[in-house]
């Protein structure tokens, strides 16, 4: 493969074509957060944190980093003034759904206090799990069902009640890399992988009752 | 079709074709029953069968030909049925009518005069094309909707159907189709008007062994149907341009991806569809020319966001709907990672044409930077809705006023909303713009796929910015979070203003949300989402002002800031809000000045309606207002 060279904040390097930005980026030392990104699984470019700026020929586009694959002659900005402003608005879009985000990011940039309507679902659909579950441990348990802000994570009940319990609290069990917490900290009422037979249908993150009713039925209970 | 000969050679086509021209009286009378959704709804369909039998009832079967075509365009007026070669139009026909129209008309050669459009001037116009509604408009892809039978191919190649394909295949290098699309200038109907030839072009170039052509039948936007009116009325003329795009690009499939909720439109393209299969027009070694090409119809599952080229193309695959988040463009990696040109319906019926007339021909029609014609949906307070197609170029003020008619019940013009969800609103001040491409961009707004909603004078902007955000937060796919979470939040902020609860510093946080999901969302769709909202603050600013600071509703729409009064001076007591109050709010004496009851009221506005327009007694006042009053009214009681 070939060497692209590129600028990240006005530094010259020289990476392996086919790298991502976001992985140029940090091996040149710029500090990018991400949420969604987990190494070893395809990006997906749900979380938008890690936007960085890239100018070519005093033209500027935001792009997600983790997805676009460096370029020659391209200068990325991983702290530009845009950048900073959207990646606070972002951190407070998150803050609404998950106010145990982490605080030193939040100070980082600035984030206002108390502007968003809270939306305490704490799950921010990374997709970590629905795709560790499905591209590293091949089992495709955990999928997304719904649309827009009605979208939730929910587990197939009759492979959950074969695979959790077997996979639950083992090194590779999704609980593990789930940056919010959610799946450990309800583990014992929605986790899929609880043993608990009543919780084996219920989404990852309920809503209400009607609505964990309502996948109950449409996942056809076992 | 009576009979079926497989054609084998390009001289069997042109036999065919002179077969079926020859078989025509051009001065046959037809009749042309508008069968397209908006005239359906008014019973079209009944009236049509009416004609079935008032026809042969008359014994005039054999004399005049009876067609359900696609829309003709002038809803608003529907059943529209138009004689032909006279061109005699009749609007809102019924069932009743039909025997009437049969014995007078096709019997004894006179119209009915009470069926026919009623100028201004009082006088009935006889002839569809003088009626204000067709007479400004340019017909070129919509116009044979009247002339053909969708279910029929005859009626097609009668109209000079298929001799663009067989031009193109037989005369013409797949590189000349490319570059003859590309000096016409033509841009993409569906969206951002982006080249049609340079896709082309692009699709063309990466070395593959197999490459996809795709119509984007996914038309979602509120209130728009241009799509469905070409793919109901003209089918052949869509499936035409994409095998046309086929041989250029070198592609031997094509998609039609057609929503769900268009069972006319998919089962008149799958009857096509068929017959083009059986005649040879479509499969193996096309006229023996060697080119090859098949079309698959996927329905779609009722998505907005499967509008999108890469989401669409992942549904065709089998998968969710949901965009693609790499970077990279679907003609170098589309469908099934193969080079795939997606181009919405309108786009691909304009190719035909293009092929048939020549770049310059086309060239020839529209303003510097977009070229042709574009078909519009024409509906919200406008007296004559429907579908529109006119030059580019044209003014907002022509299109509103000289083929719309003006505004519904002669209100004033507040605002046109372009482009629907992702587009944005245009004021009165903009009303001489040039419809083009690039005219509206720069306006804040966009063309998009040609919805037009005109909004009066009672519209609330912010209202109408909160139904286009509410209807995206639904079509969101919610993967990324600026689209997910910011819609949801700008929601909140849309419906605090409308609530009276609003924060003094909304306007940045709208602001602050907006800016960030225009740079960082995933797809067209949440880039675009803020259009709305910042096109209306753009020209409505003190609107928002007024429902951010004063609590108030200029347009009198959101229920929480407004109350009804009646004024005491103008009131002349005729009782008309009393009988039509449905909570008996309302009481008065005969000819006394009536009186609302803030307390009871449930702001239904039929009172307001049904005021006289020459009293208008009946007003809006701020809801805060109205509490104030009370207050006084009962500190004075109490001392």
């Amino acid at each position: 493969m070939s060497d692209i060279t590129l600028k990240i904040n006005g530094t010259e390097v020289t990476v392996e074509a086919g790298t991502m930005v976001l992985d140029a980026a940090r091996k040149a030392g710029a500090e990018i957060p991400t949420l969604c990104n987990l190494e070893g699984l395809e990006p997906f470019g749900a979380c938008r944190l890690c936007v960085v700026e890239i100018v070519r020929g005093g033209r500027s586009r935001i792009v997600a980093s983790c997805l676009y694959p460096v370029e020659n002659g391209i200068d990325v900005l991983t702290e530009s003034e845009k950048v900073v402003r959207y990646r606070r608005t972002i951190l407070e879009l998150l803050k609404a759904r998950w106010p145990l985000i982490d605080k030193k990011l939040l100070e980082k940039y600035g984030v206002p206090a108390d502007r968003m309507v809270p939306r305490d679902n704490f799950c921010i659909m990374c997709g970590i799990c629905v795709r560790h579950c499905s591209e590293r441990r091949k089992e495709n348990v955990l999928g997304f069902v719904g649309r827009g802000i009605e979208r939730q994570v929910v587990s197939y009940t009759v492979r959950a009640k074969k695979v959790c319990p077997e996979c639950f609290d083992k090194e590779l069990s999704c609980l593990r890399f789930c940056p919010t917490g959610v799946i450990v900290n309800d583990c014992a009422t929605v986790c899929p992988a609880s043993r608990d037979e009543e919780a084996f249908a219920k989404p990852v993150r309920v809503r209400d009752d009607d609505n964990a009713a309502a996948v109950k039925k449409s996942l056809g209970d076992a | 079709m009576s009979e079926i000969i497989k054609l084998s050679s390009p001289s069997d086509f042109e036999s065919l074709r002179e077969k079926i021209i020859k078989g025509r009286d051009p001065n046959r009378t037809a009749v042309a029953v508008c069968s397209g959704p908006g005239c359906l709804a008014y019973a079209s369909g009944k009236v049509f069968k009416r004609f079935e039998e008032a026809l042969s009832a008359a014994g005039l079967e054999g004399e005049v030909t009876l067609a359900q075509t696609g829309c003709h365009g002038f809803c608003e007026r529907g059943p529209s049925v138009v004689i032909l070669p006279d061109e005699i139009c009749y609007l809102r026909v019924s069932p009743e009518d039909v025997n009437e129209i049969v014995e007078t008309t096709l019997k004894n050669g006179a119209v009915v005069e009470r069926l026919l459009y009623k100028g201004e001037d009082g006088l009935p116009i006889q002839k569809e094309s003088d009626i204000p509604f067709y007479k400004y408009q340019q017909k070129v892809v919509f116009g044979d909707n009247k002339r053909i039978d969708p279910r029929s191919i005859e009626d097609y190649i009668a109209r000079g159907g298929y001799t663009a394909l067989v031009k193109a295949i037989t005369t013409m290098t797949p590189e000349a189709v490319i570059a003859e699309v590309k000096d016409s200038g033509l841009r993409g109907r569906g969206g951002g008007g982006f080249p049609a030839g340079a896709k082309w072009e692009a699709t063309a170039k990466p070395p593959a062994d197999t490459r996809y052509v795709i119509v984007n039948a996914d038309e979602g936007d509120p209130g728009a149907y241009m799509d469905r009116g070409i793919l109901e009325g003209n089918p052949h003329s869509v499936i035409e341009g994409l095998m046309i795009g086929g041989y250029a690009i070198g592609a031997n499939e094509g998609y039609i991806y057609v929503r769900q909720e268009y069972p006319l439109a998919i089962d008149n393209v799958l009857y096509a569809l068929d017959v083009l299969r059986e005649l040879g027009l479509l499969g193996e070694n096309i006229l023996g020319t060697g080119f090859s090409f098949d079309i698959i119809v996927h329905k779609g599952a009722g998505a907005f966001v499967s509008g999108e080229s890469s989401a669409l193309m992942s549904a065709i695959e089998g998968r969710v709907g949901e965009p693609r988040p790499k970077y990279i463009r679907t003609s170098i990696s589309g469908l099934r990672g193969k080079p795939s040109c997606l181009n919405n319906v309108e786009t691909w019926a304009n190719v035909p044409l293009i092929i048939n007339k020549g770049a310059n021909w086309f060239k020839s029609i529209g303003t510097e930077g977009s070229k042709g014609t574009k078909i519009f949906s024409l509906v919200g307070n406008v007296k004559n809705t429907g579908l529109v197609e006119v030059p580019m170029g044209m003014t907002l003020r022509q299109i509103i006023f000289d083929i719309g008619g003006g505004i519904r019940d002669d209100k004033e013009f507040k605002a046109v909303q372009t482009g629907g969800p992702s587009g944005g609103v245009i004021p009165e001040e903009m009303l001489d713009l040039h419809v083009d491409y690039d005219e509206l961009y720069s306006a804040g707004s966009m063309m998009g796929s040609g919805g037009m909603i005109v909004m009066d004078k009672d519209t609330c902007m912010v209202n109408v910015a909160k139904y286009f955000l509410e209807f995206l937060s639904d079509e969101s796919c919610g993967k990324c979070v600026p689209c997910r979470d910011g819609i949801d939040q700008l929601l909140e902020v849309l419906r605090r203003m409308t609530a009276g609860t609003a924060r003094p510093d909304d306007l940045d946080l709208i602001e602050d949300i907006s800016v960030m999901m225009k740079e960082c969302a995933l797809c067209g769709l949440g880039q675009s989402a803020p259009n709305p909202v910042l096109s209306s603050i753009k020209y409505f600013k003190d609107e928002y002002v007024a429902h951010i600071n004063d609590k108030s509703c200029p347009g009198g729409v959101c229920k929480a800031l407004i109350a009804y009064t009646i004024d005491v001076e103008k009131c002349i007591g005729c009782g008309k809000c009393m009988k039509v109050c449905p909570v008996n709010a309302i009481s008065g004496d005969k000819k006394k000045p009536h009186k609302v009851n803030n307390a009871l009221c449930v702001k239904c506005d039929s009172c307001y309606q049904e005021c006289p327009s020459k009293v208008q007694a009946v007003t809006k006042i701020r809801q805060a207002d109205v509490i104030t009053a009370f207050a006084t009214s009962e500190e004075a009681a109490n001392e």
